[in-house]
């Protein structure tokens, strides 16, 4: 007796669905059209004395790979960087942004500003524009304060800080590795080689990160930007 | 007043042709006529003072919240005001205003030479509109920061001018106050430059100041506090009406340091009563011994 009405109903529901889902994978069926996403892995570790920053080079478009070297780590001011994920478009509004507040900050105080400001400001930018963004981001430096500080933002809004962040479709794969092979008072080289291992082994198994990895070391001497170019992984196709 | 008026003192968007604005200088003046407000920057904190007369007979006390001249801002920073208390309130409600801000945007306390800049910029925008009348109050300001670890004292004018202090004085007794307060509070910064130059009294030497001298403790500096007021009080404040020397009045005090975990509190009253006692034998035993000094040298001016 009430079958038909409902099924009436969930008929219509999944042509709705159907439309909103074509030509689309699970991974970027939220997209607005048009809108471009970084199915991406990132990370950001601390060790004494500083920050590394981690992540891979693929922006997708779908299943197209719209830049297989792109950047997706960003400056916010000398010693404070970001490493982003979700919508390209969103993220670097938001960066632009907080570096913009930061500069000012900067002025105002003159002093180096602490990268839990760099993160409460971005925190505050994700929060208050939840339903109109996709952006996760891990906001990682150096200041005289902290001496090396990880935050990570994800989607809600949140600000937790933490030893190390994952982000990105492709840190899902290697939280059990990074778990496990993490310690505290990491030397730089030491956290180096983790982040390349940990983002290595999420490129070759995320359909949606690759390319090459780039990593920034944030410290008090300044930052040192690298790259591994995509024959050379690690892990990964290159040499399993 | 030979000097004012002359149409040149009703606006405060006006200058006069020797380029003084008479407006602020008149609200300096208002200032003038408050009790004192004295900050004092020693070695492990900050102490703010101020002193409250009682100007009605029937008064009881001036130790209420209506009463009350020093101002918490937020946690670790105080606020003491000297001047017209209304005034003085405004001047603490922005200086709050903004601590509560800037931990809002930034998600960290307001660095005590930040607060005390934009509170200046707010007491002189009030100097710059024809529709605006001045602040008459000064107000000191005692802050730590944590990112840096140091602790600072400001001092913000009517005219909207604001610099740091190791030792800072504002209202009726202001000058001898700070002579006073020169004799306890070295400026070490001075002092250090004084010593690479050649010493004291070489060039870059400070007149009455030693080397070697060392900043004064907090618990100390509560009972050189006590001792300043009651002898400007004694000797009839600011150059001698006398006025200030009748009357009762009350002391406030608070402090912001180490032991109290660099937190702004109220001085303990067993600790304020205290310093009052030794105030106040400290001045009679120096005002015998002055006596002494008259009967020697006769006919002296007092």
């Amino acid at each position: 007796m009430f079958s038909q009405p409902l099924a009436h109903h969930q008929h219509h529901q999944s042509l709705a669905e159907a439309d909103a889902y074509h030509g689309k994978s699970a991974e970027t069926r939220h997209l607005k059209p048009g809108e471009l996403s970084t199915g991406t892995t990132i990370m950001a570790v601390q060790f004494n004395g500083g920050v590394v920053l981690c992540a891979d080079s693929r922006v997708s478009t779908g299943s197209y790979v719209a830049n297989r070297a792109s950047d997706k780590i960003a400056q916010l001011h000398d010693h404070i960087w970001c490493c982003r994920s979700g919508s390209a478009a969103d993220t670097q509004a938001l960066t632009d942004y907080v570096k913009h507040y930061l500069s000012q900050l900067a002025i105002e105080t003159g002093r180096l500003p602490e990268v839990k400001v760099a993160a409460h400001l971005m925190r505050r930018l994700c929060y208050q524009n939840k339903d109109y963004l996709m952006a996760g981001v891990i906001v990682g430096g150096w200041d005289p304060v902290s001496n090396g500080a990880v935050y990570n933002i994800p989607l809600g809004g949140a600000c937790i800080p933490m030893p190390f962040a994952l982000g990105g479709s492709g840190s899902t794969f290697i939280y059990g590795l990074v778990d496990a092979e993490y310690k505290e008072n990491m030397t730089k080289d030491e956290a180096l080689a983790l982040v390349r291992k940990a983002v290595s082994h999420a490129m070759a198994r995320d359909g949606s990160s690759g390319g090459i990895i780039r990593t920034l070391v944030a410290t008090e001497e300044g930052n040192v930007k690298e790259f591994i170019s995509g024959n050379k992984l690690p892990y990964g196709p290159a040499g399993w | 007043m030979a000097s004012s008026g002359s149409g040149y003192d009703l606006s405060s968007s006006t200058f006069s042709p020797d380029g003084r604005i008479f407006q602020v200088e008149y609200a300096s003046r208002a200032v003038e006529s408050s009790g004192a407000a004295l900050g004092l920057r020693c070695a492990d904190g900050i102490v703010l003072c101020v002193e409250k007369p009682m100007n009605k007979k029937m008064m009881v006390t001036k130790n209420t919240p209506a009463g009350r001249r020093i101002y918490a801002v937020d946690g670790k920073t105080g606020l003491a005001l000297a001047g017209y208390p209304g005034d003085g309130r405004q001047v603490a409600n922005r200086a709050r205003e903004e601590a509560a801000n800037y931990l809002e945007t930034y998600g960290s306390e307001i660095p005590p030479d930040v607060l005390a800049a934009r509170l200046s910029a707010y007491v002189h925008y009030f100097t710059l509109h024809g529709a605006l009348r001045p602040f008459g109050c000064t107000a000191l300001l005692a802050g730590y920061d944590a990112a840096t670890q140091r602790h600072s004292l400001h001092m913000v004018e009517p005219s909207g001018s604001c610099f740091e202090y190791y030792a800072a004085a504002a209202g009726r007794g202001r000058q001898p106050a700070r002579t006073e307060m020169e004799k306890l509070a070295v400026n070490p910064t001075r002092a250090a430059a004084a010593a690479a130059s050649g010493g004291a009294g070489g060039v870059g030497g400070e007149e009455g100041m030693e080397r070697g001298q060392q900043l004064i403790s907090v618990a100390e500096g509560v009972r050189q506090l006590a001792k300043i007021v009651y002898t400007i009080r004694d000797s009839g404040g600011n150059g001698g009406s006398g006025a200030s020397k009748d009357g009762p009045f009350e002391i406030e005090m608070s402090w912001l340091c180490e032991k109290t975990g660099w937190k702004h509190v109220g001085v303990p009253k067993d600790v304020m009563e205290e310093a009052v006692e030794w105030a106040k034998r400290e001045i009679e035993a120096e005002g015998e011994e002055e006596d002494e000094d008259d009967d020697e040298e006769d006919g002296m001016e007092e």
